[in-house]
Formats: C-alpha cells, sequence, structure tokens
C-alpha cells in the first residue's frame, strides 16, 4: 500500500483498524517502561526528587511543539495538494495538541515553584508557549464557528501556517532572550548536558509519548471522518425528505387541477 | 526499595497525576465520541440512507 491509498477514507479506516490495537500495546509498554525508569532515577544533586518531573514536562513541551508542526504540514496538504485527509488530519490533532500544551505548562509551573521560587513568570519561554496553547484554542474555536468544512479548513489552514512562525520563536527563545528557563540540555551543540541516568527513562518517555500521540491522532482522525461522513449522510436525508416532500405537494396539485 | 520524593512531593505527585487525568479524559472523549459516530451512523443506515457508492454507512468503521 503506498501513501497515495491512504487518501481514500475508507482505505484508511480499514488500515488504521488494523494499526491502532498495535500502537496502543507498544504505547502501553513504554510508557510502562518510562514511569518505572522514572521513579527509580536518581535525584539530582541539585534539585533532589523535582528533577522526576522533567521526565513528564518535557515529552509534552515537545509534543506541544511537535503537534503543531503535524498540523503545519497537514495545512500545506489542504491549500497546496488539496489532500482529502488533511484538514482531517490537522482538526483531529488540534484538541490532542491543546492538551499536551496545557500539561507542558501546568507540569513548567509545578517545577518552577519549588525551584525558581514562583509559578508564572512572563518570560520569552513560557510566554511564547501560552500563545501556542492559545492559537490551539483559536483554531480550535474557528473550526467550530465556520459550518462549511472546506471554507473552515482554508482558514484554518493559512491560521496554522501562520502560527508556525513561533515555534523557531518557543525553540530559541531561551538562545535569543535572557530567561528563567534553562537553555537547551538535550538537544544542543555538543551532545546531550544530561547524565545517561536521566538521559534515558527521559527518551523513553518521550518515545512513549509521541506514540501516544500517534494513537490518539489516528483514532481521533477515524473519529472525524466517521463525523464528515455522518453530515453527509444527515444532508442526503434531509435533501431527500425536502424532494419528497416538494413532489407530493406537486402531486395534490395536479389532482386539484385535474378534479377541477 | 521505597522511593522518597522529598519535602517537595505534592509538586511531584500533582505533576503525574495532572498528566495521568488529562491522558485519561482524552481518551475518554475518543472513545465516546466514536460510540456516538457510529450510533448516529448505524441509526442512518437502519433508516435506509446510503453513501453514492452503494456502500453501508458503517463500512471500514
Amino acid at each position: 500500500m503506498t501513501l497515495i491509498d491512504l487518501a481514500n477514507p475508507t482505505r484508511f479506516l480499514a488500515l488504521t483498524a488494523r494499526v491502532l490495537p498495535w500502537l496502543a500495546a507498544a504505547t502501553v509498554i513504554l510508557l510502562a517502561i518510562g514511569l518505572y525508569q522514572s521513579a527509580y532515577a536518581p535525584d539530582d544533586y541539585q534539585q533532589g526528587a523535582t528533577v522526576k518531573i522533567m521526565f513528564i514536562h518535557v515529552p509534552n513541551a515537545w509534543l506541544s511543539m511537535f503537534v503543531w508542526g503535524v498540523m503545519s504540514i497537514a495545512s500545506l496538504g489542504t491549500l497546496v495538494w488539496r489532500h482529502p485527509l488533511a484538514d482531517v488530519a490537522a482538526k483531529a490533532a488540534a484538541p490532542i495538541g491543546a492538551a499536551f500544551t496545557f500539561l507542558a505548562l501546568l507540569t513548567g509551573s509545578l517545577w518552577g515553584r519549588p525551584m525558581w521560587g514562583t509559578y508564572w513568570e512572563w518570560d520569552a519561554r513560557l510566554t511564547s508557549v501560552l500563545i501556542l496553547f492559545l492559537m490551539y484554542l483559536g483554531l480550535m474555536a474557528l473550526w467550530r464557528a465556520v459550518d462549511d468544512p472546506s471554507r473552515a479548513a482554508r482558514a484554518a489552514a493559512v491560521l496554522t501556517l501562520v502560527g508556525a512562525i513561533n515555534l523557531p520563536i518557543i525553540k530559541f527563545s531561551v538562545d535569543w532572550w535572557n530567561t528563567l528557563h534553562q537553555p537547551a540540555s538535550v538537544m544542543r551543540m555538543g551532545g546531550s548536558a544530561l547524565d545517561k541516568s536521566f538521559l534515558i527513562p527521559l527518551l523513553v518517555m518521550a518515545i512513549a509519548f509521541t506514540l501516544l500521540f500517534v494513537t490518539l491522532h489516528l483514532a481521533a482522525m477515524r473519529n472525524e471522518i466517521l463525523r464528515r461522513r455522518v453530515r453527509s449522510l444527515q444532508m442526503m436525508q434531509a435533501s431527500r425528505v425536502a424532494f419528497s416532500s416538494a413532489g407530493s405537494r406537486e402531486g395534490s396539485a395536479s389532482n386539484e387541477v385535474g378534479a377541477a | 526499595m521505597i522511593m522518597s520524593l522529598g519535602p517537595y512531593a505534592s509538586f511531584i505527585v500533582t505533576s503525574y497525576a495532572a498528566a495521568a487525568l488529562v491522558v485519561v479524559i482524552l481518551i475518554g472523549w475518543i472513545v465516546l465520541d466514536y460510540r456516538n459516530q457510529t450510533r448516529r451512523l448505524r441509526e442512518l443506515d437502519r433508516s435506509g440512507v446510503t453513501r453514492r457508492s452503494g456502500r453501508s454507512a458503517m463500512d471500514a468503521s
């Protein structure tokens, strides 16, 4: 099966029905391993046990940007290639991305209080992630506000691509501005600054959360395809009812003319 | 081996509990949405509304 075959929603539904149980099982196994490793990772010499928040905060922070990246590629698919599943992919990803961004903000705040002495600081990294969260909510509101799905898809795609400007701002905010947030310590020039005892559980949790996103995203895409199928069938049903009632009115009118 | 979370245990536990809660809500929302859509498709199928291809509304769902 080639990628182009997935453009057919029925084939996509059939394929994902087979793949989803395996993805869900892999996610559960990796999450269990990651949580076990996180629980028994050593305390940091400065932060103590609060370093364990990193194993949940960093994967969510990565995913908050990754999901917007996926939505940006899907938006290109909507605007350039008019791929039938592109808008479905973008729309299904938005609430999941919003949830991961919310968790990144919340866990970051809960990590910040004991380490920085504050839950929140209007610095560049925190503010740009908050903007990302608000953009997710704005996109979800846009999809709900526009009745015509194709018009909503185009408007949402443009907004998503404009919003993608925020991704490099989030990534490099800690380098460009003097912020309370620490600079990159995993993906940076010269290799990771983390010790293996922290890096391995973090990478396992990151892969587990990414698999969780893929699983949830495919399931949400299936729901969106079914929702669109329901909508088109309801429209067909409504047009049939309208057509048959118009036909019966015409029939009774011609009977009256005949009787006259 | 008993895990010690130190003086900031409440922050650590709240972080993990919040993540678990949000993930459970996401899974619940997706499962309920799937049930809702398939129920509506079954109702449409029963009422005799078919897709333009002639296939059942429930096809591959």
